[in-house]
């Protein structure tokens, strides 16, 4: 997918997931005191209620829970086709990003395939994409 | 099952013109509709006392909902002791349910339920209607538009193709529903703006792809219209000149607001929900309208209802033989939104509706059909009405 892509709009609760990967990490919010992931961010623990939840950072691998090829150019300029998946993120039980794979032609890529986190940067936004696992 | 109080019956429905790019103000249509449900169930404008909609008015997505309750209200002088139109409820049919409340809980006597839609109309008249200006996205949206999804055609496409991964569904499935839904509609005259020709496996197939498993025939269409209903208390149908259908039961659970973080669409959570209301089971269902903006969510629903495991639904609708008209389970007989165009869930009630009353004329199911379920949604949304002609 060649486009500049929709800006996500950065508040407390969600620069830690769009901009982790300037150093690397896909980061998801993380309870210390019950260790459940929360995914989208809130200013609780989804799991416990405790406030003083942060951010931790997954091992940014994946398996692939399935995935469609998209063929439609939905606006100008749009290059298709190109594959946007929903990953279970390791690390983070009952966490899943929708991601595009890259690097990856459609005949090559199955569900319960391995991937691993590739950010591609954009101003001071870090999506988080995925490739397969070497 | 004992239920205690009044009950809620749909005495009324009505329809407007429907088409693509009609010239007609979308709040003209709205009332057409409306005065046609109020004609039909035998009633007089001063006596409706509620009106319900979802999801209220929106300027964005252009034309997806331009007529507000407080607009029926102000222009039809309404007395309304009620109104509510709002997106935060369980997908679409969900207005119907909260005027069922509403009448059940003897807060209004006799309510309309109406839909409007303009999407067609307004794609084609931008400086009416405007699209919406890039810029960054907040909410549940962030999550989905940066990566190219920008559509719910590509948010229902993952769990249908799941269902292609995992349980072997084909397109050629997902072609059963669609033809299945060309061939009703062309016995619709409301579906003529929107489907000219039965639909073949040929041509459902050399379609071009949107995202797989979806090609264009497994997407609905923008379309322009209104629905509407009355909705009326049990205690009030000595007021009622039509036949009133029963609403037996209705669900709209949802377990996870998330079109990526839940496991499986709302229609598993919302399909089991409905029995618990009812003593009916899915045995004594004699047809079904199963929302089917994309071709897969009927799938979804019949799996969710139970009438079929998980993971089965596209054997149910295998050949189509048994959700055609004369089938086992007649599904979508004014062909649903794939053949008579996206009125957004209002219209597998209205259908349900004029069936359950063995009015659908050369469309109509034989058997005298009693039982019908009609539902809305996909994604986290999910709404089940069950509508019982006692």
């Amino acid at each position: 997918m060649s486009m500049t892509r929709p800006r996500p709009r950065l508040d407390d609760l969600t620069r830690p997931f769009w901009t982790g990967g300037a150093k690397g990490l896909l980061l998801i919010q993380h309870c210390p005191s019950c260790d459940g992931w929360t995914h989208p961010p809130l200013p609780l623990c989804r799991h416990c209620g405790r406030e003083d939840h942060g951010f931790a950072a997954v091992p940014g691998t994946g398996t692939v829970d399935s995935f469609t090829v998209n063929h439609q150019p939905w606006l100008p300029g749009m290059e298709v086709p190109f594959i946007i998946a929903r990953v279970a993120i390791d690390g983070a039980p009952g966490v899943y990003l929708t991601t595009n794979i890259v690097g990856c032609e459609e005949a090559d890529l199955a569900a319960g395939d391995r991937v691993r986190v590739t950010f591609e940067e954009q101003g001071d936004i870090h999506f988080p994409l995925f490739e397969k696992a070497k | 099952m004992t239920m205690a109080g009044v009950e809620a019956f749909i005495t009324g429905a009505g329809q407007s013109e429907v088409g693509i790019r009609l010239s007609r103000h979308p709040l003209l249509l709205t009332v057409d509709a409306i005065r046609e449900a109020v004609r039909d169930a035998g009633l007089t404008l001063d006596q409706i006392d509620g009106v319900f909609t979802y999801p209220g008015k929106m300027d964005t997505p252009p034309g997806f909902s331009p007529v507000s309750s407080i607009d029926v209200i102000e222009t039809l002088g309404i007395k309304a002791r009620w109104h509510y139109g709002g997106g935060e409820q369980p997908a679409q049919l969900s207005a119907i349910a909260a005027a069922a409340m509403a009448v059940r809980s003897g807060v209004c006597r006799h309510a309309i339920c109406f839909r409007t839609v303009y999407e067609a109309a307004a794609l084609s008249r931008p400086a009416e209607f405007p699209q919406p200006r890039g810029g960054e996205v907040g909410g549940a949206l962030q999550w989905l538009l940066p990566f190219g999804a920008l559509s719910a055609a590509c948010w229902t496409a993952i769990p249908a193709a799941r269902h292609v991964q995992r349980f072997g569904m084909t397109r050629e499935h997902l072609a059963a529903i669609a033809i299945n839904a060309s061939r009703n509609a062309l016995l619709n005259p409301q579906a003529s703006a929107i489907t000219r020709e039965e639909l073949t496996l040929d041509r459902y197939m050399a379609a071009r792809l949107i995202a797989t498993p979806f090609g264009l025939y497994d997407c609905d269409r923008f379309t322009d219209g209104s629905t509407a209903f009355i909705v009326s208390a049990g205690d009030a149908l000595d007021e009622i000149s039509a036949t009133p259908i029963r609403i037996a039961a209705m669900s709209g659970s949802v377990e996870r607001y998330s079109w990526d973080q839940a496991e499986w669409p709302a229609a598993y959570a919302a399909g089991p929900e409905l029995w618990q209301h009812t003593d009916y089971r899915t045995g004594d269902v004699d047809l079904v309208q199963l929302y089917d903006g994309f071709s897969f969510l009927p799938i979804t629903w019949l799996e969710g209802l139970g009438f079929c495991a998980k993971g089965e639904g596209h054997y149910f609708v295998e050949g189509g033989q048994r959700i055609a008209r004369d089938g086992e389970l007649p599904m979508n007989t004014a062909g649903g939104q794939l053949g008579a165009g996206r009125l957004h869930g209002f219209g597998f009630v209205h259908e349900s509706v004029i069936q359950l009353r063995g009015r659908a004329g050369a469309r109509q199911v034989g058997g005298k059909p009693r039982l019908a379920v009609a539902t809305s949604g996909g994604g986290p949304m999910a709404a089940a009405l069950l509508l019982a002609r006692d």
